[in-house]
């Protein structure tokens, strides 16, 4: 509680649509960064399975700096760059664009993994059912592949959510940061936290739970 | 582009840089050990049959994998502050990291004692061996084996989240760079070449990991 007069106010329900708000920029956020980095990911994967020596000697190592330097300096790193060279954008889209390199640098991985794990001997059965090398990779790679490493995606994908709140750093409003700003205003630190830390383990817990679920459905 | 990029200031902060580093390692090495003891002890908790050990194990693993460590690290540093608790930064930090790891480190070692059969345990108690003999010998190479390369990684991603410090006023290397950043205002350089200490920092780890790895299990394939 507040004493009257005070310049702060009492946490009200308008507050709570406003962390409603912000949890559904993190939600816009990572949405749009895994489907983007997932589809450039894949492309990465292939090329990492693929490729030729070159190919992979090149993907990898582009891939290993976005997975050895921290998501946030990315993010700052990022942000200035655009401004510098004089096509400054949203924080929204910044963070979109960080984020779904850094999705791709790790769905790559996954990708990799899964064509990998297709027996070779089976792929080669499908050419040598007159398959064609797409057709071996949509009809025999894609279903095996997926069932190894769905739950890895699925991992990924919550890592992204999560981590959709490093981009508090470049000023985009999601949750965590909408949460900031209910704080200095109503100075009830405690309350705010539990209320961020329960909308995002309902975001995060649901999709982890369903992945288990697919798992395990899928080992039968 | 008419931006003139100046790398004098970032020359010359480069002590500076370097120490916060090394409290970067630091911090990640603390919280490492401590979320390493921890994790332990709740992947023993979510195996057991006494609900008032599994159910807080359980509910601190879940916790800790379903909320952002960004979000952590706020918790401890702002939200107890209405009890009347003030962690300073670094307790703060460090708590927060200690918090996250042990929750990804309990499934791991639950994982690796998992992949060791029950009988293996039965089997050497049979031989004669004691209790500590049997967890010494037989089962702790076992899971070292198994959970080896996932605690590299998770030290690795320790030190790079270890960064976000800077959002609760921790002077690390992210922290520090940050410092600079405000009185030069040299925003990209500064970042850039944090990016390039944080990447020999990754890659060292990395290195060192592989050798220490290969030394222990004596060319052993591990998993």
């Amino acid at each position: 509680m507040n004493p009257a007069g005070s310049v702060f106010t009492d946490l009200a329900w308008i507050d709570l649509l406003f962390l409603a708000q912000g949890a559904i920029g993190t939600l816009k956020i990572s949405a749009i960064s895994i489907l983007a980095g997932t589809i450039v990911g894949i492309i990465l994967g292939w090329m990492l399975a693929a490729g030729n020596i070159f190919v992979r000697l090149l993907v990898n190592t582009l891939l290993d700096v976005f997975r050895s330097v921290p998501l946030i300096i990315q993010l700052i790193l990022f942000d200035s760059f655009v401004s510098i060279a004089g096509f400054p954008m949203p924080a929204f889209w910044s963070g979109t664009i960080v984020l779904s390199v850094y999705t791709a640098a790790l769905v790559a991985m996954v990708a990799r993994a899964g064509i990998e794990a297709v027996d070779p001997n089976l792929r080669r059965a499908a050419r040598s059912l007159g398959m064609s090398y797409w057709q071996d990779m949509r009809y025999v790679v894609w279903p095996v592949g997926l069932r190894a490493v769905f739950p890895s995606w699925i991992g990924v994908s919550l890592s992204v959510l999560k981590d959709s709140s490093l981009v508090y750093a470049i000023g985009y409003i999601e949750l965590l940061r909408a949460s900031q700003i209910l704080t200095t205003k109503t100075q009830e630190s405690f309350k705010i936290m539990l209320l961020v830390g329960l909308f995002y383990f309902l975001m995060s817990y649901p999709i982890s739970k369903a992945g288990e679920y697919v798992e395990k459905k899928w080992q039968q | 582009m008419d931006y003139q990029f100046l790398w004098r200031p970032v020359f010359k902060a480069l002590p500076e840089l370097v120490d916060a580093a090394l409290l970067t390692m630091q911090v990640s090495v603390v919280s490492m050990i401590i979320g390493l003891s921890i994790g332990l002890l709740l992947s023993f908790g979510r195996r057991s049959k006494n609900i008032l050990l599994r159910w807080p194990s359980t509910i601190w693993v879940e916790i800790a994998r379903n909320t952002p460590v960004l979000f952590q690290i706020f918790f401890f540093y702002w939200g107890l502050g209405e009890f009347g608790i003030f962690l300073s930064s670094y307790v703060a930090v460090v708590t927060a990291l200690s918090f996250n790891t042990a929750g990804y480190m309990a499934e791991t070692f639950r994982g690796g004692f998992n992949a060791i059969p029950n009988t293996q345990l039965r089997a050497s108690r049979s031989l004669g061996m004691s209790f500590l003999q049997t967890q010494r010998y037989i089962i702790i190479p076992q899971v070292l084996r198994v959970v080896y390369y996932p605690m590299t990684n998770q030290f690795i991603w320790v030190i790079l989240m270890s960064s976000l410090g800077m959002l609760a006023g921790l002077r690390e290397l992210t922290g520090e760079t940050q410092f600079f950043n405000s009185k030069t205002f040299r925003t990209f350089e500064f970042f850039a070449a944090t990016a390039v200490i944080y990447y020999i920092i990754a890659k060292l780890v990395m290195i060192g990991a592989r050798l220490l790895g290969w030394k222990i299990f004596r060319g052993q394939k591990i998993r």
